[in-house]
């Protein structure tokens, strides 16, 4: 079992699991690009993975980000995502059990409600109740002003870029490369929004005095 | 002449894109599909290119056709189509295999295990079996660009169309790829005159009968081939097990058995039986790890050697590493990383399940808003509002595949169906196959009310052109076809138009059309998709809370900017409604159907 055995060490060493879950229209599979270019520029094989079309409308989305020295599969697995990036709020309870134990979760402070809650099938859980959910997997849950940052500077599809500013605070690729990654994926009049919201979500993952 | 110089560098390419790159690179000329997820983004891509023709045909088989004449006339041809579609333009292709190609010619089958956005998950392997004719299948983006370019050479050196079969998680996911761009463009030379070839070229009977011994002669030869083909690859390792697996599946095995030993199949049709044989002979244990059918697995067992395969790992749903790890370990095989067997504990909050609904401002609201009151029978079509099937709406009665809406809405009458029925059908999906439905039901002396919901795109993939928007896939402008006036020139003389967010209007135009009872009927419901440069956001709508009594009819429209307040009514006891400004496009439609007259709407110098 010795090669098993080394295999196993190198993967579990090398390889990070990033899902980037929300509600269709969010701009989940923007953010997810974003991350996966890092990923390449920043030394490592990366890999994404979404899917397209019918769930797409309205429903949920999640897309996986593989950075690692040769990264086979496109998606993780349950239990072994490293960074779970949420959108939306009940999106980061729903998607937890992909989370390894004690890893790092993002939620942006923000609610849509499905339908299945709008037409009274179901109850919009509280922030204590999926907080709660979270926090039996890990102890790393931060959640982010990501859509209050966002509206403050003027445009609330600037929340994703906002949540990765804070997810770069935790990777080791330096945020210039970062920055020049969000500027060639956005358009070019949002180009400085955008790098001040990237620059917000650092420093809204700086320990507070 | 001097050399052209050449850049590599490396590029993350979903396999849609990298597909698009390694047919480019190949020279193609001519390129068509019909939008399919998960095929769409392939031709988009292509259209990128100088020196590609790229179109979006009416339907599959006219992708098909299409690509097959471009063939014929001598420059290489691509058509691409999700797995579906290949049943349409099957007709061609199961004859396409008796003609072999002119230049070559590669069909693009992209497959939906788990059917994330598809009505089957039917494994199109099977298709290069049946036709006899070679399959190729990537597991990953740079894979997936060498493949197609290679389909190419192939289907020129064996005479032969050649399929690349995607999946999903292929055609969706991104990975890096080795580029490399010459700086000059390339150089077009104009085809030469027709080879004339009738014998090969025209499938009448007695030439029919002449081309099926080649097609045999040739797999054969393509099975020999597949002994030597680059693309079947064994990586020795741990000969306790080896793993024959293809596509994205090779990439979960890779994990899960990492060591151990792995014939990868890039091509999975015609085997490489000897390669095969040999495998087997070297190894313990022999597993295949596949999507969807047991393909390859039961043409080893019919070699007569012993596997583990789909007893462990399902044909059903897409695999993941999960599934494929959940499997070795029912197996009793060695696995890297055994402890990440899936948990069974169920989760200790309820979360609301988020199904897919009509965007805010969707054209297919009223409509179905309609349909629910009306208490109609409804044959629905693929598209966007086969959501209509969920709630708040739940009405759709039947859907099976493009175009049957109206087919299978006439047989239900003409079988003596005592319910009002209606068929629901878009703009693209009447393009596609919906009209010779029509044409078969007012020929029959049918009495179907067709609905035509033309919402000026293809929306569900995306948001493509198709022949009534009067745009092409190069972003020419081109003839529309006028909906209204084709259905009358076909012969219905009751046609209604309505503008999809008048609920009243709509409400009206169906009833109307369905009281006539002798004779077909079709509204044709105009309506921007809100995804379309002719869709325009109106000041929102907002509820007055001292008018609004928490009735919740406007829930009942299905729109996911309507939400409940936290306001209770004193009365009712129930949650007044309440609009999220970020997400309402103000289409009005709950305005018009509040009973209390709650909502209004907020002009723009309030906004």
């Amino acid at each position: 079992m010795d090669t098993v055995k080394t295999m196993q060490a190198m993967q579990a060493m090398k390889t990070i699991n990033f899902l980037l879950v929300g509600v269709g229209g969010q701009g989940i599979l923007t953010a997810s690009d974003i991350v996966a270019e890092v990923g390449l520029q920043g030394g490592y094989d990366a890999k994404k993975s979404e899917v397209h079309g019918f769930s797409q409308r309205g429903g949920v989305v999640e897309s996986h980000v593989r950075w690692g020295k040769q990264v086979a599969a496109p998606t993780a697995e349950k239990g072994t995502v490293d960074f779970l990036v949420a959108t939306e709020m009940l999106e980061a309870a729903r998607w937890i059990e992909w989370l390894r134990p004690g890893g790092t979760v993002l939620i942006n402070e923000q609610h849509i409600a499905p339908m299945s809650v709008t037409v009274g099938d179901a109850t919009y859980p509280s922030n204590e109740e999926i907080l709660a959910v979270v926090q039996a997997h890990t102890d790393d849950v931060s959640t982010i002003p990501g859509l209050a940052t966002a509206e403050r500077l003027g445009n609330t599809r600037l929340a994703n870029t906002v949540l990765i500013g804070v997810l770069s605070t935790r990777l080791d690729v330096p945020p210039e490369t970062w920055v020049s990654v969000i500027e060639q994926r956005v358009p070019p009049k949002y180009t400085d929004l955008n790098r001040q919201a990237f620059w917000e979500g650092r420093r809204l993952s700086e320990p507070r005095p | 002449m001097p050399k052209t110089k050449v850049r590599t560098a490396q590029r993350l390419l979903s396999g849609n894109e990298a597909i698009a790159l390694g047919a480019w690179e190949a020279g193609v000329r001519y390129a068509a599909a019909y939008p399919g997820t998960p095929s769409t983004e392939i031709l988009p891509a292509l259209a990128q290119y100088a020196g590609v023709r790229a179109e979006w045909a009416s339907n599959e088989k006219v992708a098909l056709d299409s690509a097959v004449g471009a063939s014929f006339a001598g420059g290489r041809a691509l058509a691409a189509m999700k797995h579906v579609g290949v049943n349409v333009a099957s007709d061609s292709l199961m004859t396409l295999s008796y003609t072999g190609v002119g230049a070559g010619l590669v069909l693009v089958s992209a497959d939906d295990p788990g059917a994330f956005s598809s009505q089957n998950e039917q494994d199109n392997r099977h298709y290069a079996r049946f036709g006899k004719f070679p399959c190729l299948d990537p597991s990953d983006s740079q894979e997936a660009k060498d493949f197609t370019r290679m389909a190419f050479d192939l289907s020129e050196q064996f005479d032969t169309p050649v399929m690349l079969r995607s999946t999903t998680r292929l055609s969706h996911s991104k990975g890096a790829v080795e580029i490399s761009m010459p700086d000059a463009p390339r150089e077009i030379t104009p085809l030469p005159p027709f080879e004339r070839h009738p014998r090969k070229y025209v499938m009448i009977p007695a030439h029919a009968r002449l081309r099926h011994p080649e097609v045999e002669k040739r797999i054969q030869a393509i099975a020999e081939y597949a002994e030597t083909c680059p693309f079947n690859q064994v990586e020795w390792g741990d000969r306790r097990i080896g793993v024959i697996s293809c596509g994205v599946a090779y990439q979960y095995a890779r994990e899960v058995f990492a060591g151990f030993s792995f014939l990868k199949l890039g091509m999975t049709y015609p085997l490489p039986q000897g390669m095969i044989r040999d495998f087997a002979a070297e190894v313990e244990t022999l597993v295949v790890i596949e999507e969807l059918d047991p393909f390859i697995e039961e043409q080893v067992r019919a070699m007569g050697l012993t596997v583990i395969g789909k007893q462990f790992f399902p044909a059903t749903g897409e695999l993941t590493l999960g599934r494929v790890r959940e499997g070795a370990i029912q197996a009793g095989l060695p696995v890297v990383r055994p402890e990440l067997q899936p948990e069974t504990d169920s989760p200790a909050l309820t979360i609301p399940p988020r199904p897919p609904a009509m965007c805010p401002g969707c054209p297919h609201r009223a409509v179905y808003f309609a349909l629910r009151k009306l208490n109609m029978l409804v044959s629905g079509d693929i598209g966007c509002y086969a959501i209509g099937v969920l709630p708040p709406f739940e009405k759709t009665d039947m859907l099976i595949s493009m175009g049957a809406s109206i087919g299978m809405a006439h047989g239900a009458k003409q079988a003596g169906s005592p319910d009002k029925i209606v068929a629901t059908i878009g703009d693209s999906t009447l393009f596609h196959a919906g009209l010779p439905e029509l044409a078969s039901t007012i020929y029959n002396n049918g009495a179907v009310c067709t609905l035509i919901l033309d919402n000026g795109t293809t929306a569900m993939t995306g948001g493509q052109d198709n022949p009534a928007t009067g745009v092409t896939l190069q972003g020419e402008s081109t003839q529309a076809i006028d909906i209204e006036a084709t259905v009358r020139a076909m012969g219905v003389q009751d046609v209604w138009a309505v503008d999809a967010l008048d609920v009243k209007g709509v409400e009206q135009a169906i009833k109307e059309a369905t009281a006539i009872e002798d004779r077909p009927t079709v509204v044709v419901v105009n309506g921007a998709c809100v995804f379309t440069p002719q869709f325009h956001r109106r000041p929102v709508v907002e509820v007055d809370p001292d008018v609004c009594n928490g009735c919740g009819f406007c829930f009942r429209v299905g729109c996911p900017a309507i939400l409940k307040s936290t306001e209770i009514d004193a009365k009712t006891k129930r949650p007044k409604a309440q609009i999220d400004p970020l997400l309402c496009t103000g289409c009005t439609v709950c305005l018009q159907v509040c009973p209390r007259n709650a909502m209004y709407q907020v002009h723009e110098e309030e906004a």
